[in-house]
């Protein structure tokens, strides 16, 4: 399994579509949704770096930064 | 300093349009990652579009760029990367650029074998002028010009792109972000003609009638319908109708087009080289 | 490859292919189709020798698309066609227009429609030059009557092509393209050749579409340090699209007013007879050279017949045609078409000159002695 790692998880909200994606299939379940369908990092101590948020995200809404 | 793929787009002109969940924006996401990765710069990058939904995508790069006509993006490239072989050329097109109405010239480019990249966005229909079929929706799929079912079966565009003889020729989805990513790099760097298709979600169109409108759902489709490709070769024929192959299906070092002229016509080819097709 | 000078002997077709050389053509896509097929083949065989490319695409549509993306990467690009290949190139021709990309159109009129008469003249393109294509725009259409007139044209044609951003196309016909008589090719420093202009602004924040007071567009290659952004869809000066109507408006506008206002520049007539006749004959292409010989046989029975010989096609001479049906008492219009020019010839007739037109659409051409009956007949 890979490691988690210290991350700051960035999610444009101007740009954020609320299609889901990154809520739906990040391995981690670092995101919930709030009602009104837009993404929350509310567990960003789980998150692996592994891309497949940000790479997945249509809209380019969603930085990745490890802090350590 | 390190490129980041936000050096390829043009800022000025996002958000794009594109529907909620709709796969083209991964798609430019993953090429301008590709572009950053292969740290080509934006003005030795030309990126040539037709007409549709991810027909929009010239407009939100920051390379140069050429929007042309529905379908002929091959045939754009072909001029601009024959006058110019120093130039990267990238064309972004959709199944109904690629295979439908430009169906001539993919396969023509892939055996002259140009020295570019397609990217081939199918997501089986039309997406921007509403959902109708297109020359690689499925047998039976539902469209809007195909309420009751499509009657025409769907192209297999790399399969079409092998046949042609194109050097390179790769699938994947957009739930395969990070492979995606990948092919495209070694796609542009490959000599010659080097096809990444790339099965994408219409949410709002194809997915809605046929899978599902929501995107996650669509995703998990992806996930589902793709095999690698020698686990493809040994599917039945029952099975095969159910999946796709990914991976890398060709791969061959056929001299480009631009080469064999330059050679040809320089006196300098050797009868006994053949085409590279083992002819 | 070695450059014939001086007086030459050649077809019309193979005048065409030293021209597009001297105008520094290195780029050639296209399809074969008769009559025009010479121009490929010997654009085939040259090109390679001054470091250009000859490529041979699927169809119509292929063709002048490469040839569009070559010109935009730099290389000055043409095309050979006729009829049912110029048919083909419409969508791709507007494009052109649209964004500005300077190509040259060879098109060998031949007698249509569809696949008609395939080795036969006409003049039948002529409205289809001017509006094959869809939505409002300019063009420019040549017509050679001579061999010479094909090269000195076909290098006009690149000239005017490269300095107004606009495809240029020679409207030349079965006759013309295969005729062989003698020319004149000038010596290469004799030769006047334009080049399309490039930006001398700071690449930061270039705008390729934005023009000073001549309206047309300083717009480099691709692979300069300026980012180029051609498109057909309705765009802003920044060349990405736009869809404002007033952006719209803007652009359509521009493309016309600069041709409209150089004018004087690109139309070319030749008056052929006396200044002063009865009759004045409204020619062009193959027929013109008819119809001089038809002056020439007028008057030597007293008939008094002049000859409008229009070089310029498209755009139209409307001044030299008014002044034509100003002076004259009565204007014929003789053409292998049902009536394409008279067309626009009455368009401007505001003096109420009767105007006769003599058409052919058989696959032959007209012969003095039908232009010579027609003109007895008018002037009786
Ligand atoms: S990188 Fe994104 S998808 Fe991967 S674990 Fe972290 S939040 Fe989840
Ligand atoms: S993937 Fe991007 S657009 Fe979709 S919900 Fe997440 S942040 Fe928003
Ligand atoms: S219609 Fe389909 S292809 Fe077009 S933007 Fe929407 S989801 Fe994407």
């Amino acid at each position: 399994m890979p490691e988690p790692k210290k991350m700051h998880i960035e999610i444009d909200k101007k740009s954020c579509k609320r299609c889901g994606i990154c809520q739906g299939l990040c391995p981690q379940q670092v995101y919930t949704l709030a009602k009104d369908g837009s993404p929350e990092v509310t567990n960003p101590e789980r998150c692996t770096n592994c891309h497949l948020c940000d790479l997945r995200c249509p809209d380019f809404a969603i930085t990745l930064e490890v802090l350590a | 300093m390190a490129l980041s793929y936000k050096d390829y787009l043009e800022p000025s002109q996002l958000p794009h349009m594109w529907c909620p969940g709709c796969g083209d924006g991964i798609i430019l996401r993953a090429y301008t990652e590709a572009l950053a990765e292969l740290e080509l710069a934006p003005k030795d990058v030309v990126t040539v579009t037709g007409i549709g939904c991810w027909g929009k995508a010239d407009d939100y790069v920051s390379t140069q760029a050429f929007h042309g006509t529905h379908g002929r993006a091959l045939a754009f490239a072909t001029g601009i990367k024959t006058a110019n072989p120093d130039l990267t050329v990238v064309t972004l097109m959709g199944d109904g650029d690629a295979v439908t109405i430009g169906g001539n010239h993919f396969i023509h480019a892939a055996r002259r074998n140009i020295n570019l990249t397609a990217i081939v966005t199918n997501n089986y229909n039309y997406g921007m002028t509403g959902g109708q079929y297109s020359a690689t929706t499925p047998l039976k799929s539902k469209t809007t010009t195909s309420p009751n079912g499509v009657a025409e079966p769907g192209f297999d565009v790399c399969f079409l792109a092998e046949a042609a003889g194109a050097n390179f020729v790769a699938r994947t989805t957009v739930y395969h972000a990070v492979a995606l990513k990948n092919l495209i790099k070694e796609a542009i760097l490959h000599p010659g003609f080097s096809l990444v298709e790339v099965i994408s979600p219409c949410p709002t169109y194809f997915g809605r009638f046929n899978v599902h409108p929501s995107p996650v759902n669509m995703m998990n489709w992806l996930k589902d319908k793709a095999v690698p490709v020698q686990k493809y070769r040994e599917m039945s024929a029952e099975e095969q109708y159910e999946h796709f192959a990914v991976g890398k299906i060709v791969v061959k070092e056929r001299p480009d087009f631009y080469t064999t002229y330059q050679r040809i016509n320089g006196g300098q080819v050797a009868a006994e080289e053949g085409d590279g097709n083992g002819r | 490859m070695n450059r014939p000078v001086g007086v030459q002997f050649m077809q019309g077709n193979e005048a065409c292919v030293y021209a597009a050389l001297d105008a520094g053509a290195k780029f050639y896509g296209g399809y074969p189709i008769t009559p025009s097929s010479e121009i490929a083949e010997l654009s085939a065989k040259f090109l390679p020798q001054v470091d250009g490319v000859y490529l041979q695409m699927e169809d119509e549509i292929g063709s002048i698309a490469a040839i569009i993306g070559a010109s935009a990467a730099g290389k000055k690009a043409y095309t050979a066609t006729s009829g049912p290949g110029f048919s083909l190139m419409q969508e791709n021709l507007g494009m052109a227009v649209y964004a500005e990309v300077p190509v040259v159109l060879i098109n060998v009129m031949r007698n249509g429609p569809s696949t008609g008469l395939a080795t036969r003249p006409a003049q039948g393109d002529v409205m289809q030059a001017r509006w094959g294509t869809h939505g409002d725009h300019p063009i420019i259409a040549l017509s050679p009557a001579s061999v010479q007139e094909c090269y000195d044209l076909t290098l006009r044609a690149f000239n005017l092509s490269e300095k107004y951003r606009i495809p240029v196309i020679l409207l030349s016909d079965e006759v013309i393209g295969h005729m062989r008589e003698s020319l004149t090719i000038p010596e290469r420093d004799q030769l006047e050749i334009v080049n399309r202009k490039l930006p001398d602004v700071p690449v930061a924040g270039y705008k390729p579409y934005q023009t000073g007071e001549d309206d047309i567009p300083a717009i480099p290659p691709y692979g300069t340090e300026y980012i180029v952004h051609v498109s057909s869809s309705c765009h802003d000066e920044s060349g990405y699209s736009h869809s404002a109507p007033q952006t719209a408006d803007k652009l359509v506008s521009r493309l016309h007013r600069k041709i409209e206002k150089n004018k004087q520049d690109i139309v070319q007539v030749e008056w052929f007879g006396p200044e002063q006749a009865d009759l004045t004959l409204i020619a062009y292409g193959a027929v013109s050279r008819v119809a001089k010989q038809a002056v020439v046989n007028a008057q030597a029975q007293g008939l008094s017949v002049n000859l409008l010989r229009l070089i310029t096609i498209w755009p139209f001479a409307d001044d030299e045609v008014q002044a034509a049906l100003a002076k004259a008492k009565a204007v014929l219009v003789p053409e292998l078409n049902l009536g394409q020019v008279v067309r626009e010839v009455e368009r401007l007739n505001t003096f109420g000159t009767p105007i006769h037109a003599l058409s052919r659409i058989d696959g032959e051409i007209l012969l003095p002695a039908q232009i010579m009956e027609k003109i007895k007949e008018v002037l009786k």
